[in-house]
């Protein structure tokens, strides 16, 4: 069997406005892996999160972490999770250490201060330790969240789309932290809007819209199963219409006539790429270059998302 | 039980204050110091004294109450309100931690603070007034259980509150008016037969009372019913807090 260290088993979520966010949500995430929740606003990602973390009753269903229900051995989860909110929610009249010895208490925890020292070093706030957090730029505030969230050692971090008002070095500092904690086998579960992102450092990715989860996968097979193709052709000569051994294939021919784009799909029975090429052959048309492109997450992700509408 | 938890709250809770010492402390004494001044040596010289009491040792237990309630109120309110409106609550909600815990750390540290600010009134009264303590374990017994009760009430306030305005009006509109006539100034005696009855409606009256019998031994109310009465308040505003975090009232959705 898997390990599964987040298990969210048939979860609806009805809010009180009478607003369903959560529509019968299947989720399991795998000890030690990175999972990026993607979807567009509004789609559920941090109402998802809220519950699992216990912000938010659990509608119908369960959620386990750890093996541990979050109602019923919630302190057991807890103990397990760090969170570092969507929204810079912070004491700012705190001080930065101040605040990390309360984290790390409040989750239960005996008084380390090596420890968070190291966490405060990780995320360059070692020199602000002594500042009130009101006077700490947006994005060492966000930082300060992270920390926060670290401060207990928990095995599993939930960053609700860290990245949203922060710049590329805090950006790239961020990933660095992410894969030094998975290093030591911390699950990283992070939402996000930029795809690129997903892309970049996640094992899984689901996807996430109206409340419903669209589908989970291997961020290689995901990219395998959906991603489309690209052929790109370039002429040595402009043509003005599709030569008639081509036409029976649907090409794109850009502006000035040197261009022809063909879509296909990786994966499907119609991969007809060989047919297209000697087509091009018999026509006599001369190349000057051949290029494949795949499309990315971001394509496959509004595609997705055209679909489900 | 998730002691470091409780410590942790607690702690910084407490913290709070020290952040801003001239409106925690400084203030609420500073005021005290002026009723002391007015009622108890500028007037309280022309006027007979109670029961055996002069008029300004008379208004010292009426005063220390008066100041513990307004101020805890709006202390303990604070301490949980702030982390609503800015939205830091949401550590303490996802913490390993149970309604009980949160609710001793809060009140415990509202209600420490309290009990300081009410000693430091009292040491600051010797200075204007001489007065003398009869049964001083009662009085802190009285002093406690009030901090404690007006902590919950704060506490209350603070996760019922939905904006600033709301979170003064209890404060300013019910507890200040309440503590003034609860015979913090005079003794229920004074006034004519049918204000009398209708006092015994304002709970601050058998606070006020408990609390002044600790200093001189007299009462408005019998010693009994005060406690019964500050008790009640206790358990009431226990069962309320139980029933929001059991509801999840305005906690969680
Ligand atoms: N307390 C609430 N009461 C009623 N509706 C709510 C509440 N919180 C969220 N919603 C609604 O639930 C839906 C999902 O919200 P959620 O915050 O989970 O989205 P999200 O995927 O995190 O979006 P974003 O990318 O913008 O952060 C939204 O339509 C939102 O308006
Ligand atoms: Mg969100």
């Amino acid at each position: 069997m898997e390990d599964h260290i987040i298990d969210v088993r048939n979860l609806s979520k009805q809010y009180p406005s009478g607003f369903q966010a959560l529509k019968q949500v299947n989720l399991q995430i795998k000890r030690g892996e990175i999972f990026a929740l993607l979807g567009p606003n509004g789609a559920g990602k941090t109402t998802l999160i809220s519950i699992i973390c216990g912000l938010v009753n659990v509608g119908e269903g369960e959620v386990l972490v750890g093996g541990y229900d979050v109602v019923k051995q919630y302190r057991q989860a807890r103990q397990q999770i760090g969170l570092v909110p969507q929204e810079l929610a912070i004491d700012v009249f705190a001080f930065v250490w101040n605040t990390m010895v309360f984290s790390r208490g409040v989750f239960g925890k005996p008084r380390d201060d090596a420890y968070l020292e190291e966490i405060l070093k990780a995320l360059s706030l070692w020199d602000k330790r002594h500042a009130k957090i009101q006077f700490l730029s947006g994005g060492m505030k966000r930082r300060v969240l992270i920390a926060k969230a670290l401060a207990h050692e928990p095995e599993i971090l939930f960053l609700d789309e860290p990245t949203a008002g922060v710049d590329v070095e805090l950006r790239r500092d961020m990933w660095r932290l992410v894969e030094k904690l998975r290093q030591r086998g911390t699950t990283i579960i992070l939402t996000t809007h930029y795809i690129e992102e997903a892309e970049e450092i996640a094992d899984r990715i689901g996807i996430i819209n109206n409340g419903e989860i669209l589908l989970v996968d291997n961020k290689r097979d995901l990219m395998k199963k959906l991603g489309r193709k690209q052929l790109i052709l370039q002429l040595q000569q402009p043509i003005s219409q599709l030569p008639k051994e081509l036409q029976k294939f649907v090409f794109d021919i850009d502006e000035d006539g040197k261009k022809l784009t063909y879509d296909y799909d990786d994966n499907q029975s119609n991969n007809n790429v060989t047919e297209v090429l000697a087509a091009i052959h018999r026509s006599g048309i001369e190349l000057s270059d051949v290029q494949t492109k795949q499309s990315t997450l971001e394509q496959i992700f509004v595609g997705l998302l055209e679909e489900s509408k | 039980m998730n002691w470091y938890a409780i410590k942790a709250i607690y702690l910084s809770e407490l913290h709070r204050s020290w952040r801003t010492p001239l409106q925690s402390i400084a203030s609420p004494v500073l005021s005290t110091s002026l009723y002391f001044i007015v009622f108890g040596s500028a007037i309280g010289s022309a006027m007979t004294s109670i029961g055996g009491v002069s008029y300004g040792a008379f208004i010292i237990p009426g005063l220390i109450m008066l100041m513990v309630l307004t101020e805890t109120t709006s202390n303990a309110s604070f301490g949980i309100y702030m982390p609503k409106w800015s939205g830091a609550i949401y550590e303490v909600l996802s913490a390993p931690v149970s309604a009980f815990e949160i609710v001793v750390g809060y009140v415990g540290a509202a209600a420490t603070k309290s009990i300081i600010l009410a000693m430091l009134i009292l040491l600051t009264a010797r200075l204007f007034v001489d007065y003398s303590i009869l049964h001083p374990l009662w009085m802190m017994l009285f002093l406690v259980l009030t901090c404690i009760t007006f902590s919950m009430l704060g506490f209350i306030l603070g996760v019922v509150a939905d904006g600033f305005e709301k979170l003064q009006v209890i404060p300013l509109m019910v507890v200040t008016p309440l503590a003034f006539l609860g015979g913090t100034f005079y003794s229920i005696s004074m006034l004519p037969e049918f204000w009398q009855k209708v006092t015994l409606f304002n709970p601050v009256v058998y606070l006020v009372s408990g609390f002044r019998w600790s200093f001189y031994g007299t009462a408005d109310v019998s010693l009994t019913f005060s406690l019964v009465m500050i008790s009640t308040f206790l358990l009431i505003f226990l069962l309320f807090i139980w029933w929001i975090f059991k509801t999840g009232y305005k906690v969680k959705v």
